[in-house]
């Protein structure tokens, strides 16, 4: 019911919105629980495992019943808590964990069973059959209990990431972090103030009183203009601070577009921020607790301070008749304010003794909330006095347990609050955080004034440890009432109690699985809140924790600061995992690296393949080809008899330069470097420290002191950074210097019988064997460009690599593909390049996966005894080379066009295929049709001892079985005449 | 006689501007990394200043000579752009040529730090005029300089162009959505 | 987490890659026998307070550094290039 004159709701602006198919009206400003609320709804939810009707619990973030979902289709969002979400014309709402509809749940039904359902009756009722589990009683389970579904679609909503740095983070803009910022400000600090919510005030938009001499909802705003005014202050509103860690660091979520009608597909729904800040002063307030009373859950029973905050900054009455249950003078407030505003209240109940209170209302003093009416929503309570019991007429129950001081972000980083008898609650201590310190009521001060100070004295001591001085502020007068409290944590009917008290609503946990945790010996808190599942839903038991470790203290005859505590980890507030992931959907998941040959190469409908983070393509397809074996086949034959292209500039490229540079690749390489010729090249093993392969390629010497390596593609990264962790962690005396050039050169590889005539093609001065022996390098002039030219071969054919700056690299490509085609040659992918490599055993890292040494691959005698290299010394160790190592080998079907499937193991023909007899495995393979059969390369146990014989190669998964021959990895031209040319 | 016709990193993306952003692409005539060798650093600076008219900037800070800028780059190494190497520096440092090895974009406009405060973790808004920074873009390895006070260099890996542009066009339409709910 | 790169100044976890232990730094002799190269490689301490690693600014200036922090708080304590450190 909305009240005249109150709240700062936009009246002249009505927003229409829809809840559970029904179309309702608020105003600009409200939440969807501020709008049903003066729709007079009360049922919004049905709870997680009973299914028991809920309403709205608080004005918060820490709602733990009223979970709705937002929005329809793709776009539709679960568990969004209808007290956080703001309405805008057009919101669709709907209720969750129902069905057929909320206000008839079949699966209500579940409550009629509540005293089978208790703590761990799971564990104890689905334990036989076992296999029943998984296929049965989880299902099912799962389907009963819960929280709103994701939608199944792709998620079309942008997410954002960001990163902010500042001198002082304020989280929470209510009294103390107001003015925590305000003396930041004033001092010339860097300061970000964050706030949950749309507007920044806090709680002094839900209170009455005065803050120097206005209104304290206008004080607020004074200070938000004055705030807003200055250039070091930055003022996050709708920002939840979700996570405090190491060294300053902080996530927090910004709503963007969640109270967005017609969003533009460009709006960020989210953002999530990384702040990197200096000091941090946590204002983040309190939260009231609700008292554990029998039938507690019913739709319109809130929390007092919930209520207020209707009434005063949403002008919005939550009952027509409210009753109002409290243990301390905070719950006062909440009769003052309805009063004033001319809601009816039809008892005040007070559980100390002696409590007056003025006011045209009933008061009960020393009485409890013994038991409530109503099926859909509050009717009627249950007061007693001593041994009476009164009925009293109510449609709104506000409770008041106390309030709990959110000290979650302090517990971020495994600190452990101290409990504060004055307050009966939970408090931070000094250093939980390092560089953050608490004010305000979330340090336990309860007094508006109090709060203001607290702030202005954690900004002074924050700026202090930054080095800046700053003045203490004048406090402004406000209230100092103080705050009196006498624990009150269930309302207790010994034996007799029929019905059930709620702790964790969004758990269904309630008082009775509390002691049954602790009668069944899960006393630790940890333990308990395992067993019962208390605050572990997505509220984090914000309501409900402190109530339930009081209850299992004295269930287990102990103190509370003796109980302790549970952990609060991050994030205080449920963050979405599309947010966690912002800016890396779609591209954003990763750099696309292209080399220069790309557009040419898509012009040639060539499909791409991701090599790492580049594109390379897979084959070019010809007119009349219809699968790609047709294509690779072609282009293995073109390489073979004529000429082939393929651009090569992916393969890592690093410029090595300085004095030692000879020793440093002496050092890192196997086998030697510093005797490499200038304008030779050579073939080049790394291992790593332990003795196995870390990498292939070729070195060139270009210069007496100027090298430059070729990794492969895929460890070009890991490589350099071993490069690096060697010059500077093993061999810092060592004067050598390098960097990458991988993208500085185009270098396209031309291979087969024709390389030569096409490069002369291109080439300023022609080559010929005398100038361009195998394994030689020159700086060469292509097409007038200064480029460079190594007559290496990865396809066993006569063949170079010719590069150019790399600006040159897409007018090169299509020059020497036009050539090669003018010879009958032409572009070749990876497809042939792969088959072409196989026929020749050359290796890429199927082969030297991580766990092969150059015994296995045959290299043995290249690791050099002459000199200490990285993993010369573990190379020679035991176990490392031996007739049990599994070597490489060729294998080759009987049968030609019979299959090999890399991943397959290696089997003794007459052995069965299990995993005691495994022999090997196969790395790559492809089909041949230079040699008309399908060939593979893999590790055989004592495989070069065993040329000639016969295996059987297995996969369980693919099923396939092929009987295959064990041979010399190089299958074709073993002699190597064709590199030679 | 055939001719090699060249292309920039950026060939077909920049420039490009979105409301009061722009990206364009920026290419020196040439460029060259120098490296001094151990113990040559003040040679290495002096043979810099000789022939190129700047000396090697500190750690962090950009020196620029009418059209040669010395731009710290890593740990004992400089990028020097608009001038290809003089044959003297040879002697006191590693010398490479890297003038196709880089994509290069200015990007210019009011929301230039709010642009780079969704892709870097590095506080570009403490970084002065001539600060440079190697940091990440996104996912990507990158080198960031303040040029003016909306006026940022960004260098990434050439073949990453693409992905630069990418990157920060999403960052600037999302802020350009956002400003518009502002303005609403 | 932030570490502190003795050339960058305070940078961003994200922008280092991590490593291990600086024993790293410390390579046996070829002929210091299996025992010392075991060790080396493959054996480490696990403490629960300080410890020094190595991690490397991969995405900033390239330097290998020597972190001190402990593993218990998370404090960092501060941090050396590695190639000061060796020699």
């Amino acid at each position: 019911m909305r009240v005249d004159g109150k709240g700062f709701v936009n009246r002249a602006k009505a927003v229409s919105f829809s809840f559970d198919g029904k179309t309702y009206q608020g105003f600009e400003g409200d939440t969807l629980a501020s709008a049903l609320l003066a729709n007079d709804v009360r049922l919004v939810a049905r709870s997680f495992k009973y299914h028991r009707p809920r309403g709205i619990l608080t004005a918060g973030s820490e709602e733990p019943n009223a979970l709705v979902t937002i929005g329809q289709g793709a776009q539709a969002e679960p568990n969004m808590r209808a007290t956080v979400q703001e309405i805008y014309d057009g919101l669709v709402a709907k209720p969750q964990n129902a069905w057929p509809s909320l206000a008839f749940d079949a699966m209500g039904i579940n409550d009629w069973f509540a005293p089978f359902l208790s703590a761990g009756f799971y564990y104890k009722t689905f334990m036989w059959p076992r296999k029943f589990w998984e296929g049965l009683y989880e299902p099912i389970i799962r389907n009963a209990a819960g929280l709103g579904a994701l939608s199944g679609q792709t998620n079309p909503d942008r997410y954002e990431k960001a990163f902010a740095h500042c001198d002082v983070l304020v989280i929470g803009a209510g009294p103390a972090g107001l003015m925590a910022a305000l003396t930041a400000a004033r001092a010339g600090a860097l300061v970000i103030l964050a706030d949950e919510t749309p507007q920044m005030g806090g709680r002094l938009l839900a209170e009455t009183h005065e803050v120097g001499g206005k209104a304290c909802h206008a004080w607020a705003a004074d200070m938000v203009a004055e705030l807003q005014g200055m250039d070091n202050v930055r003022l996050m509103t709708r920002t939840t601070v979700t996570g405090a860690y190491d060294q300053g660091t902080f996530g927090a979520l910004e709503k963007v577009g969640h109270h967005i009608a017609d969003r533009d597909d460009d709006l960020p729904l989210e953002c999530f921020w990384r702040i990197t800040a200096k000091r941090a002063v946590m204002c983040s307030g309190a939260l009231e607790r609700p008292i554990a009373f029998p039938m507690n859950d019913r739709p319109g029973i809130m929390t007092a301070g919930a209520v207020r905050t209707y009434l005063n900054r949403y002008g919005v009455a939550a009952g027509k008749k409210v009753a109002i249950f409290g243990n301390n003078d905070d719950a006062h407030r909440t009769a003052r304010d309805l009063a004033a505003s001319g809601v009816e209240i039809s008892a005040y109940i007070d559980s100390r003794e002696g409590v007056a209170l003025d006011g045209d209302f009933p008061v009960y003093a020393g009485c409890q909330v013994t038991g409530t009416e109503g099926r859909l929503g509050l009717e009627n309570i249950t007061v007693r006095k001593g041994t009476t019991d009164l009925m009293v007429s109510a449609d709104c129950l506000a409770m008041s347990g106390g309030w709990n001081p959110s000290v979650h972000l302090m517990c971020h980083m495994n600190g452990r609050p101290k409990w504060d008898e004055a307050i009966q609650s939970f408090v931070p201590v000094d250093g939980m955080i390092p560089g953050m310190v608490a004010a305000g009521s979330a340090k336990g001060v309860m007094d508006t004034g109090g709060c203001l100070r607290s702030g202005a004295q954690a900004a002074i001591e924050a700026l202090g440890a930054i080095g800046l001085d700053a003045q203490m502020p004048d406090i402004p007068q406000a209230e100092d009432d103080a705050y009196v409290i006498s624990p009150l944590w269930m309302v207790d009917l010994g034996g007799k109690a029929k019905h059930r008290a709620w702790l964790d609503f969004q758990n269904d946990v309630t008082t009775k699985d509390i002691k049954l945790a602790a009668q069944e010996n899960f006393k630790s808190v940890e333990h308990m809140k395992r067993y019962t599942t208390q605050g572990m839903a997505t509220d984090q038991g914000k309501n409900s924790n402190v109530a339930a470790l009081a209850i299992l203290a004295d269930a287990t005859g102990r103190t509370i600061p003796e109980t302790g505590t549970t952990t609060f980890r991050p994030p205080y507030a449920p963050v979405s995992i599309a947010s966690m992931g912002a800016g890396s959907q779609g591209k954003g998941f990763a750099p696309e690296r292209f080399t220069t040959s790309h557009l040419a190469t898509l012009q040639r409908r060539a499909p791409m393949i991701e090599a790492g983070l580049w594109y390379r393509p897979s084959y070019f397809p010809q007119a009349g080809e219809t699968t790609w074996r047709e294509s690779c086949d072609r282009e293995v034959n073109m390489v073979r008899s004529t000429v082939g292209v393929c651009d090569v500039s992916t393969l890592g490229k690093i410029d090595i330069q300085g004095p030692d540079a000879a020793a440093f690749l002496d050092f890192v390489y196997a086998n030697t470097f510093s005797t490499l010729k200038i304008g030779k090249v050579r073939y080049g093993l790394m291992l790593r420290e332990d003795g196995h392969v870390m990498d292939d390629g070729t070195t060139a010497r270009m210069g007496e002191n100027h090298y430059v390596m070729t990794t492969t593609t895929a460890a070009a990264g890991q490589v350099m950074k071993h490069l690096e962790f060697v010059a500077q962690c093993l061999k810092p005396e060592m004067d050598v210097r390098f960097i990458s050039v991988t993208e500085q050169w185009a270098q396209f590889a031309v291979a087969g019988p024709k390389a030569r005539d096409l490069l002369n093609l291109v080439l300023d001065a022609a080559i010929d064997d005398e100038t361009m022996p195998y394994m030689s390098c020159a700086d060469v002039q292509v097409a007038g460009v200064g480029g460079r030219l190594f007559r290496i071969s990865f396809s066993g054919e006569h063949a170079y690599e010719v590069a150019v700056p790399a600006r040159y690299g897409d007018s090169l490509f299509r020059l020497l593909c036009a050539q090669a085609e003018a010879m009958d040659g032409g572009p070749y992918g990876m497809e042939a390049l792969n088959v072409l490599r196989i026929e020749k055993g050359f290796i890429t890292h199927a082969e030297i996966h991580g766990r092969v040494t150059a015994f296995d691959i045959g290299f043995d005698r290249m690791v050099s005894r002459k000199k200490d290299c990285v993993g010369q010394t573990m190379s020679g160790r035991e176990g490392l080379h031996g007739d049990y190592r599994e070597q490489l080998v060729g294998l080759k079907p009987l049968n030609g066009q019979q299959a090999l499937l890399a991943g397959a193991h290696v089997f003794d023909v007459a052995d069965e295929a299990v995993r005691v007899n495994d022999r090997g495995y196969i790395t790559s393979v492809g089909y041949s049709p230079t040699l008309g059969s399908y060939l593979g390369l893999g590790f055989v146990q004592n495989g070069r001892a065993r040329h000639g014989e016969r295996v059987k190669m297995v996969d369980h998964l693919r099923k396939a079985e092929v009987i295959c021959e064990i041979c010399d990895p190089v299958f074709f031209d073993p002699e190597g005449g064709r590199l030679r040319g | 006689m055939v001719k090699l016709v060249a292309q920039t990193p950026c060939h077909g993306l920049l420039p490009i501007s979105l409301g009061d952003i722009s990206l364009t692409e920026v290419t020196p005539q040439a460029i060259f990394s120098y490296a001094p060798f151990a113990g040559q650093t003040r040679g290495a600076s002096e043979a810099l200043k000789t022939h190129h008219g700047v000396a090697m900037p500190r750690p962090g800070r950009v020196a620029t000579k009418e059209d040669v800028t010395a731009m710290w780059f890593g740990q004992d190494q400089v990028l020097v752009l608009g001038a290809r190497a003089d044959a003297g520096l040879a002697t006191f440092g590693a010398v490479t040529d890297q003038s196709d090895a880089w994509a290069i974009v200015e990007l210019h406009g009011a929301a230039t730090l709010d642009i780079l405060a969704r892709l870097t973790p590095v506080d570009v808004a403490a970084m002065r005029t001539n600060d440079t920074a190697r940091s990440l873009i996104q996912h990507m390895s990158a080198s960031l300089t303040r040029l003016a006070e909306d006026r940022f260099q960004l260098v990434v890996m050439r073949s990453m162009a693409r992905t630069l542009v990418h990157d920060l066009t999403m960052a600037a339409t999302g802020l350009a959505a956002r400003q518009k709910i502002i303005q609403e | 987490m932030r570490l502190p790169c003795p050339i960058c100044g305070d940078r961003d976890r994200r922008e280092f890659y991590y490593m291990g232990d600086a024993v790293a730094l410390h390579r046996p002799a070829p002929d210091a026998g299996e025992d010392a190269w075991d060790d080396y490689l493959h054996l480490r301490d696990n403490p629960c307070g300080r410890t020094r690693d190595l991690w490397m600014h991969e995405a900033g200036c390239s330097a290998w550094i020597v972190v001190e922090r402990d593993t218990a708080t998370h404090e960092v304590f501060g941090a050396t290039l590695a190639r000061k450190v060796k020699r």
